[in-house]
């Protein structure tokens, strides 16, 4: 399905990546925004307080907290809406619990998290990005969510609308992982024309009412169809464990089936899922570099830096950076891991995806991580030594 | 189903049941429970309200009240503790067409999701919202809610409940709700006729329904069944319609004054976000449909 043009601001902008988050959500038909303001992700509901009351039919409501934001967005869902809540650190905290009903209760969803210092309040107007094993692990229980992570104002803008495709296609909570920097970060963002822009429709049944059922799998995506509230389904929805129908089952096998598919849908569909982005890894094809560079969000920019000033020393080295970071793209680098004399992994903590990273590699070539507590950007001739370093 | 005035007719189809998922009968709840008296009431209300069922829905935060949603025959969603009223305003904003009716006990709306109601109804969101106020956590084993008076005991206050507690109506009516009323479970055609008027009502209405918990809360502090509570509701309770909210506090077995304290208009969110955006944007502006469905009080 075409984007609604009445939402896609179409043309050439200079924007920061918090707006263009914005104008990506708007573009992919996003009509219902819950937020509470806070430093560096509050552009975005300030654009789409302006934004929505001359779209039409859209509806931002500042919440109370970041709690009800996170729920109030399941109930627009539910309601036939396509719908995002937007934070940083201290409000993703917040949001945990709804990331957890979000997917158990299968509720396709947007969560933008620009990324600041943390932990708790930690600084709230510089760059982090110490919230990746969060978006990933963050709520109690098992389940797996999609997380997407942009490192330019145009790739908040591309990455904000695939968010919503991929909310709908798998049923399931999208995080889209900004930084500070990305998010304040002014550039050049190109906005297509509406018929250039594919929206994954919702995808919903072709049942009658008495027989639908809300959590039934019908084909082999493992992702069952949707109805909204109010066209006679008469559902019923629970966080608790549940069967097919919705109807709360306080059992293993009933919890074996449910989780099992929840996790299982991503993961084994996580090949369709992966995106990534590779410079000089593999030049010419089949001679993977010496050292590859793990990188994403704005620390990829540095790193590329870094990369530069390692080449000038003669080192074969490439970038090689996730824009989906969950699931993350776990084939690809245990291929590299074969051939790469050593894989760095630059990022702003001390160790997130570098264990994942860590984890892929299992030995296969040397692994190293370039840490960064946040609130700058990494000094690209840190990476730069680190690439030196472990090529020898 | 275990509400203490309930007669079933011994023939015919019990007249609540099309409103309720028989599929899922028996519900959890305890002989002598009040939570199912008041389903029953608002399954009357329900019938007598002319309001089209496909367009009404539950939302139920956790607890033992909060297993209302799941019983109801209705678009109905349980949801996590305290946050039914925040995933209500989703649900009401993004379809006005539907009534949305949030259910849930004393502990789920006004510990844990206290700050959600005070907004929800400075706001006036359209939303009609029933308190089962059974002054206890019936679900996690009885502790002590903000309702629970001096000095009752709880699991959690194991020397008698001390905290000062809530006033549900006055509450409710200080952040500008447009419709409070309280009633007991022994008022069964009282809070069918409230909450159907309720459901009439445009903007957040608030109804407290004082309900027994024989199993935890009366068995700890020595009260008797669930026919003693009933006992004590007819014997302490008063009518005061219109009665000033701030007079309506209950104390450990004291007077309990029910009716309808508050009933008056005022702009729902709405349409007060169409108003401000019209008067600022003009021709600019699309307006949000309000979404109002006719409903008739008989
Ligand atoms: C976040 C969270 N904290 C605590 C609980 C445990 N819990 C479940 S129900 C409940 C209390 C419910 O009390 P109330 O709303 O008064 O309902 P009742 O059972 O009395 O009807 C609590 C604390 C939970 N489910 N989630
Ligand atoms: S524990 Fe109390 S509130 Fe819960 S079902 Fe039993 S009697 Fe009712
Ligand atoms: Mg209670």
């Amino acid at each position: 399905m075409k984007a609604d043009p009445r939402g896609v601001l179409s043309g050439s902008h200079y924007m920061d990546g918090d707006h263009a988050c914005c104008e990506g959500a708007l573009a992919a038909g996003c009509r219902f925004v819950a937020g509470y303001p806070i430093t560096p992700s509050t552009e975005v509901v300030e654009r789409i307080a302006q934004r929505f009351p001359m779209v039409g039919d859209g509806i931002f409501i500042q919440m109370e907290d970041e709690v009800a934001s996170s729920i109030a967005i399941q109930g627009a869902v539910w309601a036939g809406k396509r719908a995002m809540t937007v934070t940083s650190g201290p409000g993703f905290s917040l949001m945990m619990e709804h990331i957890g009903l979000a997917a158990i209760i299968e509720a396709p969803c947007v969560f933008v998290d620009v990324q600041r210092g943390g932990p708790s309040t930690g600084l709230p107007t510089l760059p982090g990005q110490a919230d990746m094993m969060q978006a990933r692990w963050g709520s109690h229980g098992d389940y797996e969510v999609i997380a997407v992570c942009p490192n330019s104002p145009q790739e908040s803008f591309d990455l904000t609308f695939d968010a919503f495709n991929l909310a709908e296609k798998y049923r399931v909570p999208v995080m889209v992982m900004l930084d500070e920097c990305v998010g304040h970060m002014h550039e050049r963002v190109v906005i297509p024309p509406a018929d250039q822009l594919e929206v994954v429709e919702r995808k919903w049944t072709t049942q009658k009412p008495g027989h639908y059922k809300p959590f039934e799998v019908t084909d082999q995506t493992m992702v069952p169809p949707l109805i909204k509230a109010g066209d006679g389904y008469r559902i019923h929805i629970t966080g608790l464990t549940h069967d097919e129908r919705g109807y709360p089952v306080m059992n293993a096998v009933a919890q074996e089936k449910l989780v099992r598919r929840l996790v299982d849908k991503i993961r084994l569909q996580a090949d369709a899922i992966v995106r990534f982005e590779e410079i000089g890894v593999e030049e010419p094809p089949g001679h993977v570099a010496d050292v590859i560079v793990v990188a994403y969000g704005i620390t990829s920019r540095v790193a590329m830096r870094g990369i530069e000033l390692a080449r000038q020393k003669g080192v074969r080295v490439g970038l090689h950076r996730p824009l989906v970071v969950w699931p993350f793209p776990e084939k690809r680098v245990a291929q590299l891991a074969q051939k790469a004399k050593a894989i760095v992994v630059a990022e702003m903590n001390y160790g997130q995806m570098y264990f994942e990273v860590e984890r892929i590699v299992g030995g296969r070539c040397s692994t190293r991580l370039v840490g960064h507590g946040g609130g700058s950007v990494h000094d690209p001739q840190q990476i730069c030594d680190a690439i030196v370093e472990v090529s020898r | 189903m275990n509400g203490v005035f309930e007669t079933k007719p011994t023939t015919a189809v019990n007249p609540v049941d099309p409103y309720l998922r028989m599929d899922r009968m028996p519900s959890i709840w305890c002989g002598g429970c009040g939570i199912g008296t008041t389903v029953n009431c608002f399954t009357r209300a329900l019938t007598e309200c002319g309001l089209d069922l496909d367009k009404v829905a539950i939302v139920s935060g956790i607890g033992c009240s909060g297993r209302v949603a799941g019983y109801l025959n209705l678009d109905s969603f349980h949801t996590t503790h305290g946050r039914a009223i925040p995933f209500a305003t989703g649900l009401k904003l993004a379809n006005p067409e539907l009534k949305v009716v949030v259910y849930s006990g004393d502990g789920d709306l006004f510990a844990i999701g206290g700050n959600h109601f005070i907004h929800a109804a400075r706001r006036n969101i359209d939303l009609l919202v029933v308190c089962v106020n059974n002054h206890t956590y019936g679900m996690t084993g009885g502790q002590v809610t903000p309702t629970t008076p001096e000095p009752a005991v709880a699991s959690t206050t194991p020397y008698g409940a001390f905290e000062f507690p809530f006033n549900l109506p006055h509450l409710a009516d200080s952040c500008g709700a447009v419709y409070v009323a309280r009633w007991t479970t022994y008022h069964v055609r009282q809070i069918a006729r409230s909450m159907r008027e309720a459901l009439c009502k445009r903007g957040l209405s608030f109804i407290e329904i004082i309900s027994p918990c024989p199993t935890l809360y009366a068995r700890r502090n020595k009260l008797g069944d669930g026919l003693d509570a009933m006992k004590y509701y007819k014997q302490k309770s008063v009518i005061k319609k219109g009665a000033p909210t701030a007079g309506v506090g209950i104390g450990f077995q004291g007077e309990i004054v029910c009716g309808t304290f508050i009933d008056r208009e005022r702009e729902t969110w709405i349409e007060a976000y169409n108003k401000r955006h019209q008067a600022a944007l003009g021709a600019r502006f699309a307006p949000y449909p309000t979404g109002f469905v006719d409903a008739k009080v008989e």
